[in-house]
């Protein structure tokens, strides 16, 4: 199945993916009604190290996933190797936040989780993340991993 | 006014025939003549002529001269300039028989030459390239005198008109050969002049061309680094050089020559085995300036035989016959059936395939 | 002295999303984000033009302009002229730029125009026809020899085979960066055609495309040894460059970091200044021992080119490189790019490519040696018409380094030699270098090459010629507009309605 992969070596570190994702997310179809003088809640977010080294962290569909398992309210759920949430079931527990060892599941300002969905449930067709990357650094591609 | 050939570039379209006995029988213009008649519209009465190969044996051993002058004091200054050259051996008026449809007519003498000893030994060259230089100066810078063919045992006729009309005022029919060629002529932007018609010759070669060529300016370019003059600007002209540099100067065979004008396309010498590849790669890199593009059917007549040759993607007509001993070709297949009207075995060679043919050895 | 800024950021307010990408990707540290108003300023004083904020707005809040506060109007003083008095009163240095000249001087090009078949002779379509662009550069023999059983004796001194007649010209290691120069040996490779190392040496990463690659030999003689030599397809002597006649090549120290340093052989953060001429050519027989000695030392190999700045005896200059048993001359003419020259000679010295290409194949064929070398045309060629006019006037390929620049991402904001290009490619700072990804500048360069492979066959087909070499020369197919009679001459072409 075809996933988000991240190559750090091309991320340029300017968070364009972020503003692109909640764009993208937001339902609306222009980005300046949707995001100027807001706060945005990406489902990507780009990271730094210490060394400077930058790269964008977003769900990675595990195979087995921790936050399928820990939710208390049955809102996540795995559909055809993609990961969803069901918004109307989330109860803010947040458990998910916390069990997630990517910090891919995130708050999304109204107290419920949410995370990547691939822009599956938008109407980008390829991801969002993916077509606005001007450098190449975030792929939607076959690797062939088991799911 | 109109520019003529040799101030402007002049394309044309065309009619070409030509009929070869691999046997060398000879025989006369009637046939060649007639072949033209149905093809008559694909000319406009600007230009024809013909080609005739072994038509002067008891003259084998000189260069025959065929020339038009356009005065008395031109053919006198052009004389003078032979005669350094040249022992002149015959100077005759080459017979024309009168008929309202040709007008216009200069000065036409046949006068059979023979290159001077202590010339060659002073210029340390051989007669066919002493001949080349002279014609080549002739053409250039005599005003008034233009030598339109040079070999040996062959002569060119030519004139403005249909090419059925020009063959009857040269009388061709007095005249036996065991290979004639015949060309009519349609160019777009020109009145006719006598020299611009078609054969053009060098030596013994005389091509017979139908088309333009798109190739013109790289081809002539390239040719006149090696001495010739492209005066006329006619697509006939650079090729008669390019073959006479190709087969003369450079040593190549038909075959060669054909794979160098109409070189196959890569792709195609990509599925040769590797020798041809070799090969043809080779001649490719080599000459790659005298590659003609455009299209073009060309009969190139030669002493012993001819070719024939359509450019490499056919966007010209040729058909080819063969029955007993003769070879037809022409534009048309009408044209064959004129002179062979029962012929069974005609077909149409392949853009960039030559066909040559040639006159048993010794049989001419 | 100060001056208000050449250009001016403006922004829309209303558009901007506060995302920040201007200020993270603007290498002059033009933009910044006020915390305490929540707006985005910027000192427009540091803005070079490059547009990599404009590119990469998402919400197009941005536009850079061409500020509008001059100084009194002076046709002969032009407000650029003054400044740079002005600069120089106040530095007494030379003044730098990068890529070509930019001032409105003759562009021959565009006073050329192609012819097309009417009725006489078909246009050819090259989507149902072939359609021939292989070219192969090198010298060609007078007289063909045969072997004992009569076969053609087909071996040749080395050639260059080209899928298109096009190569990608030299620009150093150095220069531009190392994901520049992956890119460009990348796409010459898919391509089948050349890139140039310029006169910085090869990166050891690289010498596996080879088979692609020209390897350049310059005054400097920076990263020049024997494996270098060896590594590539053939061996560029490099003589001038249109941008600069006269001057080597220029590289800050700035930019000798790290590997650059090593593939040129030279220490860390030195200026690599090449000496003007090569110290052991002072003429034309000293020129054909380098080359002799190139080709020894590559046993007979390699095909050797010499690369010439178009100046004003340029035709004398190739006859004598043409007899001096190189196999390609490339010429350079005074309209191309650079990564750093000083600005008066690249705007004042050399002449029109146009012109040099017409009279040096002109002389070489008055002259019967124009089969002893192939002639490459460079300096500003920006498409595949001006391609088809350098062939048409007698170039068999064609030089660019400017149009693949654009194609990895390149402005054109002449700020090469300041070394903070944003696009990745002029530049040395790792942050700024990972900006052009090889696998995307590759692709466009590729892109870019068919694109104008499909046009050039277009453009043949119109004129019913079906393989490039019949294209070669034939200036027939052109027509010049607007030209006056002495430059009809010298280009070799009639004017439009002749």
């Amino acid at each position: 199945m075809k996933r988000i992969y991240v190559k750090e070596e091309w991320c340029l570190g300017c968070h364009l993916c972020e503003y692109n994702c909640a764009f993208a997310n937001s339902g609306m179809t222009d980005m300046v009604k949707a995001l100027r003088g807001k706060t945005i809640y990406p489902r990507i977010q780009v990271e730094q190290d210490e060394n400077g080294v930058t790269y964008a962290v977003s769900c990675r569909h595990c195979k087995d996933p921790l936050c399928v398992k820990s939710c208390i309210a049955g809102a996540l759920s795995k559909k055809d190797g993609v990961i969803e949430i069901d918004h109307d079931k989330c109860v803010g527990c947040l458990t998910c936040v916390l069990v997630c060892p990517y910090g891919a599941v995130v708050e999304d300002g109204s107290g419920v989780a949410q995370k990547c969905e691939l822009c599956m449930q938008n109407a980008c067709g390829t991801p969002a993340c993916v077509k606005g990357c001007p450098n190449g650094a975030i792929v939607y591609e076959e690797r062939g991993e088991a799911e | 006014m109109i520019p003529l050939e040799g101030q402007v570039r002049i394309p044309s379209g065309c009619a070409v025939s030509a009929m070869i006995s691999r046997d060398g029988r000879r025989m006369n213009g009637e046939s060649i003549i007639q072949s033209m008649i149905p093809m008559h519209d694909r000319s406009n009465g600007l230009g024809g002529g013909f080609a005739a190969y072994g038509i002067y044996p008891e003259y084998r051993d000189f260069y025959a001269l065929h020339i038009f002058f356009n005065s008395r004091s031109a053919q006198s200054e052009c004389m003078t300039l032979l005669k350094e050259y040249f022992e002149i051996v015959q100077d005759e008026h080459i017979k024309v028989r009168k008929i309202p449809q040709i007008t216009d007519e200069p000065i036409i003498r046949r006068v059979f030459v023979s290159p001077m000893q202590s010339v060659l030994r002073h210029l340390q060259i051989d007669e066919k390239e002493l001949v080349v230089r002279v014609v080549n100066r002739i053409n250039a810078q005599l005003d008034g005198s233009y030598v339109f063919s040079c070999g040996k045992n062959m002569g060119a006729f030519k004139a403005v008109g249909f090419p059925e009309d020009v063959g009857r005022y040269y009388r061709l029919e007095e005249y036996e050969a065991y290979s004639w060629t015949a060309h009519g002529r349609y160019p777009t932007n020109t009145p006719g002049w006598w020299g611009g018609a078609h054969p053009f010759c060098m030596l013994d070669y005389s091509i017979v061309h139908n088309g333009e060529i798109s190739s013109y300016d790289a081809n002539r370019r390239f040719i006149e680094m090696y001495g010739y003059k492209c005066t006329l600007q006619t697509d006939t002209e650079v090729i008669t050089y390019i073959a006479d540099y190709l087969l003369r100067r450079q040593g190549l065979t038909l075959d060669e020559m054909a794979a160098v004008i109409a070189a196959p396309f890569w792709s195609t010498i990509e599925g040769k085995s590797e020798a041809e590849k070799q090969k043809y790669t080779y001649l490719r890199t080599v000459f790659p300036s005298l590659l003609v593009t455009g299209p073009f059917s060309i009969i190139l007549g030669f002493d012993g035989g001819l070719m024939a040759l359509n450019d490499r993607l056919k966007l010209r007509s040729m058909v080819v016959g063969e029955q007993d001993d003769m070879v037809y070709i022409a534009s048309e297949e009408a044209a064959i059936r004129v002179m062979a009207p029962d012929i069974q075995n005609i077909w149409s060679p392949a853009g960039g395939e030559p066909v040559i043919v040639r006159v048993k050895e010794g049989a001419f | 002295m100060n001056f208000y800024p050449e250009f001016e950021v403006v922004r829309n307010d209303s558009r901007c999303i506060r995302c920040r990408v201007c200020e993270r990707q603007c290498a002059n540290e033009v933009h910044w984000y006020d915390e305490d108003g929540k707006v985005m300023l910027s000192d427009e004083a540091k803005c070079v033009n490059c547009q990599r904020c404009v590119t990469l707005c998402p919400t197009r809040a941005l536009k850079i302009v061409k500020s509008d506060c001059r100084l009194r109007e002076n046709a002969n003083y032009s407000d650029q002229t003054i400044k740079e008095i002005y600069r120089q009163a106040e530095t007494g240095g030379v003044l730098l730029s990068s890529m070509g000249n930019p001032n409105p001087l003759p562009v021959y090009w565009d006073k050329i125009l192609i012819n097309a078949s009417q009725v006489t002779n078909p246009p050819i379509d090259p989507l149902r026809e072939p359609m021939e662009t292989r070219v192969f550069l090198g010298k060609k023999p007078d007289h063909i020899s045969r072997n004992a059983d009569g076969s053609l004796d087909t071996k040749l001194s080395p050639q260059l085979s080209l899928s298109m007649p096009v190569m990608f010209s030299a620009m150093s290691y150095g220069s531009i960066s190392y994901n520049a120069h992956a890119s460009l040996a990348r796409a010459a490779s898919a391509l089948g055609i050349y890139y140039n190392t310029g006169e910085g040496g090869l990166h050891e990463d690289f010498y596996q495309y080879g088979k692609n690659t020209i390897v350049q030999v310059a005054s400097g003689r920076f990263g020049v040894h024997k494996d270098y030599l060896e590594a590539g397809a053939a061996i560029e002597i490099k003589m001038g460059q249109g941008a600069k006649p006269g001057i080597g090549g220029h590289l800050p120290g700035t930019k000798a970091v790290g590997d650059v340093s090593k593939t040129r052989m030279i220490p860390e953060g030195s200026d690599a200044i090449s000496p003007a001429p090569h110290h052991d050519i002072y003429s034309i027989e000293d020129l054909r021992q380098l080359v002799f000695s190139l080709k020894e030392a590559t046993e007979y190999r390699l095909p050797v080119i010499v690369k010439v700045a178009a100046v004003h005896n340029i035709a004398a200059i190739a006859s004598g490189i043409a007899r001096s048993g190189a196999d390609i001359i490339a010429i350079d003419g005074f309209r191309g790019g650079t990564g750093a020259a000083p600005t008066r000679i690249r705007d004042n010295v050399g002449i029109p490519i146009e012109l040099a290409l017409a009279a040096v194949d002109k002389r070489l064929r008055d002259e019967g040696i124009r089969n002893n070398v192939s002639i490459i045309c460079g300096g500003s060629v920006r498409s595949a018409a001006d391609v088809v006019k350098a062939i048409a006037l007698g170039a068999d390929a064609c030089y660019v380094a400017t149009a693949a620049c654009l194609a990895m991402g390149c402005h054109l904001c002449r700020s090469c030699h300041t070394g903070k290009c944003n696009w990745g490619i002029a530049t040395q700072r790792p942050d700024l270098v990972k900006r052009l990804n090889p696998d995307i500048g590759s692709q466009r360069l590729i892109n870019l090459m068919d694109a104008w492979r499909h046009e050039i066959k277009e453009l043949m087909g119109g004129m019913g010629i079906n393989s490039i070499e019949a294209l070669r020369g034939n200036r027939l197919m052109l027509r010049g507009v607007g030209l006056t009679e002495k430059e009809l001459e010298i280009l070799g072409i009639s004017h439009a309605g002749e």
